[in-house]
């Protein structure tokens, strides 16, 4: 059995590039002490206005967006901060995969550690998808953590790097905690070798 | 033996590897583990659930920064959500035995100047906190970068890290910059020439003869903009400017243990003829104060410059964002910024909050008066800070021109503790980031050096500090 079955769905389109940890999750939403509910606040500045209501305008809001478990994003997606607080709000919101052409690095861990999948793809690629989900926002894409393959309604599948680890995590449910957990008797080596050259 | 040249990072990397199984990452050991109130409850949380301990509290240390009041340590100025969650990591850090600077203590202060001021911060240590300017530590020669809060919780209970080796970039800062040209300066110009994308995957080490003349704050201010040209990590090499920094700090070693520690420290620096995989060369000697005028650090330009059109850019995805940006900001392209309007100056932020950055911005501003209708914010980093300011009587050279004059935190580089912009209005911040919002929602920031902050509170607007010097 694994543990991350094949995503099936259509895809909610925000190609900007460079959109950072403060606009999927403004800073006032993370005085929180738990993971939970923060869906409700996911691009919170984008997707509210002013008044509080909902802007018809933004990706999430449209009608056709509801029910995504893949969001279509940009270049370098997840820049600036370390807050997983991100990745909790796109899976508290019910996305399981991000597609985009490059991923900011703890954005990328912070994801796979939470179940979300960064499905990164070639810039090419990735124009053709964004001109078709404009066109057909119902299209509906697999991604196959397995095979590694996103395969859109029509053409090739598209393969994409995972590292060999969190996808054993993903697939196996194996938590990488468990696995440090079980290094002690190596952790306890190294200390034992090191202790007196470091200090803290 | 001979053996192939290393970096400093390559060192630093091998000496702290516990195991490296074949496709997995390596397992990485933590010296010095930082935690702060936002992005640690969860992980506690995660340790009570399966039983665990704090593996080592005496490396672990933590600090309340990011949604503390500035205004006044009364914790009926506190949000009720910030109060809970400065509550939570008083009965965390109680019961898992870590040693906590709370609110009332006077060494408290933001989590990356406070750990190099009490010489926490050594060469070759390896640094995590749930925090992405970790990377500031890198000054000293420490291999330090921010994580997540799952993985919070994993250095919490194992004191290890699942790391993948990062590529190394050699980023050299040559000759020396005019006067007037900061350290912020330098990195600012730095992201704009190679876009906040350049540093994926790598870690950075700033050489070069700019880099070397810089103090250890102005390296820190270096460092920590790091992840802003997206590497998770800045380094610069130790030398006598390191040591003579940390001799005599409360956590700095003593005596005989420090005769130890200057030797290991000594064999740091990257052999001659070491390799990077990749290379940047600045020259700074031409360089003119930088400040941004977009949405991300890396759109910044000389003061002296015009907002840039978007049609200047080959890109068209960094044109869109261009336009994007200038559209929030509501600025022309092919107008200058000097003289553009601001409303609020902040001087603050791990970036730019430490002492030589309050005397620099205290000396321009000596004897002249904030502009008329201008708030200007002077958020020291750190209470040693403050009181280091005030012993010198910064603080009442901040207050007689019109500034606030406030206790550490945060405060408006992140605006969770009520320190914020108000829609539409302009900023000079000495902080690092001026995404949408960062600084309240609507407000609109231009990032610069304290110097250039000082010139703009004094003119009311965008303005060049070299016209005050
Ligand atoms: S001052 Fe700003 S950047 Fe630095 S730790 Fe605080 S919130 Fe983060």
């Amino acid at each position: 059995m694994t543990h991350f079955p094949d995503i099936v769905s259509h895809a909610v389109l925000l190609p900007e590039d460079d959109v950072d940890t403060d606009q999927i999750i403004p800073a006032r939403f993370l005085k929180v002490v738990d993971k939970r509910g923060l869906g409700e606040a996911l691009f919170a500045d984008w997707r509210y206005r002013r008044d509080g209501t909902p802007d018809p305008e933004f990706a999430l809001n449209r009608p056709q967006a509801q029910g995504a478990q893949i969001l279509l994003a940009g270049r370098n997606f997840g820049c600036g901060s370390s807050r997983e607080h991100a990745a909790w709000a796109l899976r508290g919101w019910g996305l399981r995969a991000v597609i985009a052409p490059s991923f900011a690095d703890i954005f990328r861990g912070n994801a796979l550690k939470n179940g979300l999948l960064p499905v990164q793809i070639q810039d090419e690629d990735h124009q053709r998808l964004v001109a078709l989900v404009q066109r057909e926002p119902a299209a509906r894409f697999t991604v196959d953590l397995t095979a590694q393959l996103l395969v859109p309604p029509a053409g090739d599948p598209l393969p994409f790097p995972i590292d060999p680890f969190s996808k054993r995590c993903l697939l196996e449910g194996m938590d990488p905690l468990t696995y440090l957990l079980s290094l002690e008797p190596r952790i306890q080596q190294y200390e034992a070798r090191h202790e007196h050259t470091q200090s803290a | 033996m001979s053996r192939a040249p290393r970096t400093l990072f390559e060192k630093v990397w091998q000496q702290h590897v516990v195991e490296q199984e074949p496709d997995s990452p390596a397992v990485l050991y933590v010296d010095l583990h930082l935690i702060h109130e936002v992005t640690s409850p969860q992980a506690f949380a995660g340790l009570r659930q399966r039983g665990l301990k704090v593996r080592r509290p005496d490396r672990t240390v933590a600090t309340m920064d990011h949604g503390t009041p500035t205004q006044a340590l009364d914790s009926e100025l506190m949000e009720v959500q910030v109060a809970r969650q400065i509550q939570q990591l008083e009965t965390n850090c109680r019961d898992f035995g870590v040693r906590l600077y709370d609110l009332a203590d006077e060494q408290r202060g933001i989590v990356h100047v406070m750990g190099p001021e009490l010489g926490l911060t050594h060469p070759g240590m390896t640094i995590v906190c749930g925090d992405s300017h970790t990377s500031t530590h890198g000054a000293f020669g420490a291999l330090a970068f921010g994580i997540g809060t799952s993985e919070v919780e994993g250095v919490l209970a194992t004191q290890c890290l699942l790391q993948r080796r990062p590529k190394t970039f050699e980023v050299r800062l040559a000759g020396r910059p005019p006067q007037g040209v900061t350290a912020k300066d330098l990195i600012l110009a730095f992201i704009a020439q190679v876009g906040v994308e350049a540093g994926r995957g790598y870690v950075i080490e700033y050489t070069g003869e700019a880099v070397q003349a810089l103090d250890m704050e102005g390296r820190m201010t270096v460092c920590n903009m790091s992840i802003e040209a997206g590497a998770r990590a800045g380094m610069i090499a130790p030398d006598d400017t390191t040591f003579q920094y940390l001799a005599g700090r409360e956590f700095a070693p003593q005596g005989a243990s420090w005769d130890a520690a200057l030797e290991r420290w000594r064999r740091l620096p990257s052999d001659p003829g070491s390799s990077y995989d990749k290379r940047v060369t600045l020259d700074v000697t031409r360089l003119e104060p930088m400040i941004t005028y977009g949405t991300n650090p890396g759109m910044a330009i000389p003061i002296s410059s015009p907002v840039p059109g978007p049609e200047t850019f080959a890109d068209p995805a960094q044109r869109a964002a261009v336009e994007k940006a200038l559209a929030y900001m509501d600025l022309q392209p092919g107008k200058p910024l000097l003289g553009h309007p601001v409303d609020v100056v902040f001087l603050g932020s791990c970036t730019n909050s430490r002492l030589s950055d309050l005397r620099q911005a205290a000396a321009l501003l000596s004897g002249r008066k904030v502009a008329p209708g201008v708030r200007m914010l002077v958020v020291p980093g750190s209470q040693v800070v403050k009181r280091q300011a005030e012993a010198e009587g910064l603080d009442r050279v901040f207050k007689a021109a019109g500034a606030e004059w406030r206790e550490s935190g945060c405060s408006m580089c992140i605006a969770m503790n009520g320190d914020q912009l108000q829609p539409g209005q302009y900023a000079v911040s000495t902080s690092n980031r001026n995404f949408e919002g960062r600084q309240g929602r609507g407000g609109r920031t231009f990032l610069a050096s304290p110097l250039t902050a000082v010139a703009a509170a004094v003119a009311g607007a965008v303005s060049d500090p070299r016209t005050l010097m």
